[in-house]
């Protein structure tokens, strides 16, 4: 499908989008593992993208580090900050990462508007094109093909993950802790290790984000932006890597196609997770397969 | 001795729900913890799995202390369970859970399970067949496939005792496992306790089922308001007068 959308694409706007939506894609299907498999909710997310895209871009400005370097650094240095945060917190029951990350992605975005010798401040700052030998990476067909190719590495690496014993201890996890931990599955390890699978991915897509778009600003890492990336996850399908995909192309393409209503954002995506929730709680993908499955066995 | 419990205490809040209760636990034999509502049987083999933490006593498994550790720890050491509540993962097929229930002997990095190496597609290919032989083992075999959100009540309670026993355990506590059934899915659960006993694992009981109770098991704990009352074969405890006492409350 990655391959085949070019064709319709008819300028460099919808390749835009196109891109925008890969890198949503990236940390959704990242953070389905999170919430849709291991059954933990992080409204944090953003903080997360927000330090990829910061952390590789001032390595990068700064220092003068290759991105191939600069990236790769940053995808394990939010890695590492997640384990430090989650580690703790995970040993506890209940929905106490929530309010870890909310409290983390709102520092996060408040450290990046204020340290403006460093980061730019609410300005922003501009990232350095990618130079890899005398090539120039730049273009947004070429960004289209990085970003295309990242998701669909992202997918595969999640798609077997959900398939492994791994993804099993997610859902067994979901589905009864008590007895998960009675079959020898460890719970606070297995949730940690989702929850750092997701950062690593949400800071890998905003280290792409970065130093594809050129310049960044601290509203990425925002409050506002982690709901979003939660959203796109419920609407799309909880337990679903392809509804995550489809939850973020469609509520990454509708406040483009629908620009009147760019003051009323907050509601449209306030309107979305209620109907959502109210009428297909298992979000849109996993709904389908439903109707299509019960109406096979109905023709039966 | 497989395992050894002495003077287990719980309390929650006011109520004395455990208190000072000893237990030894001989392997390959049947057990049978019983005991009137409220007499402490289901926190006891909560105690015994590592869900409570016991307030006073210890536990000593394969001549192993386990006390104060947690359930998966508990798991690890070879103690599998069943619970009164049905605990099967709804969100899993049938054999997924029985899967998800060999965790211990199927245990990969997350490297081999993100890139999918070829020794972990066939482990993944022989943890399908036994989960599958583990399913006829219990009599699910229609089951396989399923969604577990579609298998009726009697079909849960045995997929349960399946998912436990692909931990491989060297004890499994089975909570229950006929309640709610009627008298010939009963029959085919004493069936089954007895042919997993014949397959060396060492099982103790908690059930209300009193024929079941004494039928299967070669050793019976009763337990009264949180007290060990009385212990001993079948023949013994039901001759016991505080036994009979305890459940009839009649006084002579």
């Amino acid at each position: 499908m990655v391959a085949v959308l070019p064709l319709a694409l008819a300028n460099n706007y919808t390749y835009e989008i196109a891109i925008l939506v890969g890198l949503n894609a990236i940390v959704c299907v990242g953070l389905n593992l999170l919430i849709g498999y291991a059954g933990q909710i992080s409204l944090g997310h953003a903080g997360f993208f927000g330090l990829g895209a910061y952390g590789s871009a001032i390595l990068a400005a700064r220092y003068g580090l290759s991105p191939l370097i600069s990236l790769p650094v940053c995808v394990a240095a939010v890695a590492a900050i997640a384990w430090i945060v989650g580690k703790p917190i995970l040993r506890l029951k209940g929905h106490y990462l929530a309010m870890a990350t909310l409290g983390l992605g709102i520092i996060v975005s408040v450290v990046l508007a204020t340290e403006d010798r460093i980061t730019g401040g609410p300005d922003g700052m501009s990232v350095p094109a990618v130079r890899i030998a005398e090539w120039v990476v730049a273009g947004e067909a070429t960004w289209y093909w990085i970003v295309g190719g990242a998701l669909v590495l992202t997918v595969w690496l999640a798609q077997n993950l959900i398939d492994s014993p791994r993804g099993r201890a997610w859902r067994a996890l979901h589905g009864s802790e008590v007895a998960a931990a009675a079959a020898g599955i460890d719970p606070a390890r297995h949730k940690l290790a989702a929850f750092v699978i997701s950062a690593a991915l949400a800071a890998f897509a905003g280290a792409l984000a970065a130093h594809y778009s050129g310049f960044i600003t601290p509203s990425k890492a925002s409050f506002l932006h982690s709901i979003e990336l939660v959203t796109m996850v419920v609407f799309g399908g909880m337990a679903s890597t392809f509804g995550a995909v489809v939850g973020a192309a469609v509520l990454t393409t509708l406040p483009q196609l629908l620009t009147v209503f760019k003051e009323y954002e907050m509601v449209l995506l306030g309107a979305v997770m209620m109907l959502t929730m109210i009428f297909m709680p298992r979000g849109l993908v996993p709904t389908l397969e439903g109707l299509y499955a019960a109406a096979r066995r109905k023709s039966e | 001795m497989l395992l050894r419990a002495e003077n287990l205490s719980k309390r929650f809040g006011g109520v004395h729900a455990v208190r000072a209760v000893g237990l030894e636990i001989a392997a390959g034999a049947v057990h049978s913890i019983i005991g009137p509502n409220g007499a402490g049987k289901t926190t006891l083999l909560n105690m015994l799995s590592g869900i409570y933490r016991p307030d006073e006593g210890s536990i000593v498994f394969n001549a192993s202390s386990l006390t104060g550790r947690q359930p998966h720890e508990f798991a690890a050491a070879g103690i599998a369970r069943t619970f009164q509540n049905l605990q099967v993962f709804m969100n899993m097929s049938a054999l997924e859970n029985v899967m998800a229930g060999a965790w211990l002997h199927e245990a990969c990095g997350l490297a081999a399970a993100a890139l999918r190496l070829p020794r972990l597609a066939r482990a993944e290919l022989k943890a399908r067949e036994e989960a599958r032989a583990l399913l006829e083992f219990v009599g699910l075999a229609r089951w396989v496939e399923a969604p577990s959100d579609r298998l009726p009540y009697g079909a849960l309670k045995r997929l349960e005792i399946a998912r436990a026993l692909a931990a491989r355990p060297k004890l499994l506590l089975l909570d229950e496992p006929a309640a709610g059934l009627n008298p010939a899915e009963t029959k085919e659960v004493d069936e089954l306790i007895r042919r997993i006993a014949a397959r060396g694992i060492t099982v103790v009981l908690v059930e209300h089922n009193m024929k079941l109770v004494m039928e299967v098991s070669q050793h019976i704990v009763v337990l009264e308001q949180g007290c060990k009352l009385a212990e001993g074969d079948a023949a013994a405890v039901s001759a016991d007068a505080r036994v009979i006492e305890a459940y009839l409350g009649c006084s002579t």
